[in-house]
């Protein structure tokens, strides 16, 4: 499985990574070798075999709908790069 | 001179409570070996010297009042993954070098609650992705047996620091490996429990369906101990199982006669995945040993382990894509400077808040979950890891344990595989079976090849922590590998 540094470009965008172009061939590099790898997983006939997403089968646990936790607000904002009047602030998303 | 350094938790437990050493002493003692002697191996992110006397004096002041549990007192390094309220938790990256955590992970509530005394975060791989301590924003961790070696990872500040113990005792994560490949390339006692047994609330996400902490000790009774403070149901995390814990201490001394341990073929006598004949033999000394212990041997096969790895790296990078989402230079961690627009503050703090093996695994998830790949990829992944985790099932129908290497090798050399990731990635090629199917597996400490200490694995079945540190302990009992010490940290 060979990726491209086109293809490179197009999963940065997917996973929001700003990748600088010259490091652009030794991604594809690596990511090719890795899905190299992972092909080997097709040697394996798995039709009819049940995906396992937990070793116990469990299920979501469910609880009252109450109120557990209480408000933090200045604790968390107190980390936050940048806030003002409680809020989050980001760069001018509309003109 | 005192050489507390020499005792583990079990013996310093006992020192405490008979009141022959305070806590303020041993915590001071501890602080002192690591600002002598950590620059050497770069275990420690943070040292957290206020606070854990401040726990010390409230230890102290616990045991003098009486019935103060097992670990009062006792100080302990945390690996830099757990969120610890009002301290520095970086998971060993730069996006959370600013990071002061408003909260506790609950591995950090309970052991606090069991008395314990935080010395420090510890240094690990970047967001644990990584098999050598190499990966980290604050630099590589050194091996205390050969400065110039690996301490494994991503768990590698931790075993690091017990090994040359400037702590007795460590936390630590294991997704595919990263207790036990560590405990094994440093020469300690670790141990992954089952998936589900302690809490990972708080415990900074990399592969959740795959994460889960455990201790890293001298010795398996010592990590009966930790375990018996990390381990119990938690409601704040959905996996977390609701099931009593036992006293991992009570069932130490049974003998482990008629004990059947199972060997599988596919992990020995190994012709690919570069297995070292060294550490296979010393593997199969302790094998021998365990033969005249009373216990039987008996070949077992694990048909689909040889998929591990590569159904491992779709499993972890997958979520891993998922769970590093978080990350966007808005609510917390790094932000990049003058972002021109929303979309330029998002790319550029992940790309410059990340480090490349962290890049790699994200664009991996990020590749194998987008359209028309989901069914190539993580269905079929998850299809195989039920292959793999059958296989153990069928396995412990008709022995107690498993044994087998935990590493092809001994400690490699630092900067030996990084331009490499798929053979930094084999080395964790006997561990990672284990994650997958979400049974529990140890560590322990069976002799050394060229100075280096070698590991042996052993495998439970599900919930049977217990039987795997009695199994273990019964051997430390015949033998001293495990209280071997690193010459330049005697």
């Amino acid at each position: 499985m060979s990726i491209d540094v086109d293809e490179v470009k197009k999963i940065a965008r997917l996973a929001c990574l700003n990748i600088d172009e010259t490091d652009m061939p030794s991604y594809a590099t690596n990511l090719s070798n890795i899905l190299d790898l992972v092909a080997q997983m097709n040697a394996v006939d798995t039709t009819g075999v049940t995906p396992m997403s937990h070793p116990f089968d469990a299920v979501q646990r469910l609880r009252e709908d109450e109120v557990t936790d209480f408000d933090r607000r200045e604790d968390f904002q107190a980390i936050a790069p940048m806030t003002e009047d409680g809020l989050y602030l980001v760069p001018k998303v509309l003109d | 001179m005192s050489m507390y350094h020499t005792k583990t938790v079990t013996e310093l437990s006992a020192m405490l409570q008979a009141g022959e050493v305070s806590s303020v002493e041993l915590t001071r003692y501890f602080l002192d070996r690591i600002k002598n002697s950590d620059d050497k191996l770069n275990s420690f992110i943070t040292v957290c010297e206020e606070q854990a006397l401040a726990q010390a004096r409230e230890s102290d002041e616990k045991l003098k009042a009486g019935n103060a549990p097992a670990l009062t007192g006792v100080p302990v390094a945390h690996k830099d993954i757990f969120c610890t309220d009002g301290v520095k938790t970086s998971c060993g990256s730069k996006m959370l070098d600013n990071f002061i955590s408003p909260y506790d992970a609950t591995v950090i509530t309970n052991m606090r609650k069991a008395g314990v005394v935080m010395l420090g975060k510890t240094n690990m791989d970047e967001f644990a992705m990584g098999s050598s301590n190499e990966t980290s924003y604050y630099g590589a961790v050194k091996n205390p047996w050969n400065l110039k070696a690996v301490p494994g990872g991503s768990s590698g500040g931790s075993a690091s620091a017990v090994a040359a113990r400037l702590a007795p005792a460590s936390t630590g994560t294991d997704t595919g490996g990263s207790i036990r490949q560590p405990a094994a390339f440093c020469g300690i006692t670790g141990l992954k429990p089952t998936y589900g047994r302690v809490s990972r609330f708080g415990m900074i996400a990399f592969a959740s369906s795959l994460d889960q902490a455990g201790p890293m000790g001298q010795s398996a009774s010592d990590c009966a101990l930790l375990l018996n403070a990390m381990a119990g149901f938690d409601e704040k995390d959905s996996t977390s199982i609701e099931k009593s814990v036992p006293d991992y201490s009570a069932d130490l001394d049974e003998p482990l006669a008629g004990l059947k341990i199972g060997l599988p073929k596919e992990y020995f006598d190994h012709k690919e995945g570069g297995m070292n004949a060294d550490v296979e033999a010393t593997v199969k000394t302790a094998l021998e040993q365990y033969k005249s212990m009373g216990a039987e041997l008996i070949e077992i096969e694990l048909p689909n382990s040889n998929l591990s790895v590569p159904v491992y790296y779709v499993v972890a990078p997958a979520e891993c894509s998922a769970n590093l989402s978080r990350f966007d230079g808005v609510r917390y961690g790094y932000r990049c400077e003058d972002p021109k627009d929303l979309n330029d503050l998002y790319t550029r703090s992940r790309g410059e808040g990340f480090g490349a093996e962290v890049q790699r695994r994200i664009m991996v998830g990020a590749y194998a979950l987008s359209s028309g790949y989901y069914d190539a990829y993580y269905l079929k992944a998850q299809q195989l890891r039920h292959l793999i985790s059958d296989d153990f099932k069928k396995a412990y129908e008709k022995v107690d344990v498993i044994m087998a290497p935990v590493t092809p090798e001994t400690a490699f050399n630092i900067g030996e595989k990084t331009d490499d990731p798929i053979s930094m990635y084999l080395s964790d090629i006997f561990t990672i079976a284990v994650n997958l199917a979400g049974i529990p597996a140890m560590s322990i400490p069976v002799g050394f090849v060229e100075g280096m200490p070698v590991g042996m694995q052993i495998m439970g079945n599900y919930f049977e922590e217990a039987k795997l540190l009695n199994v273990a302990h019964q051997y430390q009992q015949q033998t001293d590998w495990h209280k071997q010490m690193p010459e330049e940290f005697k």
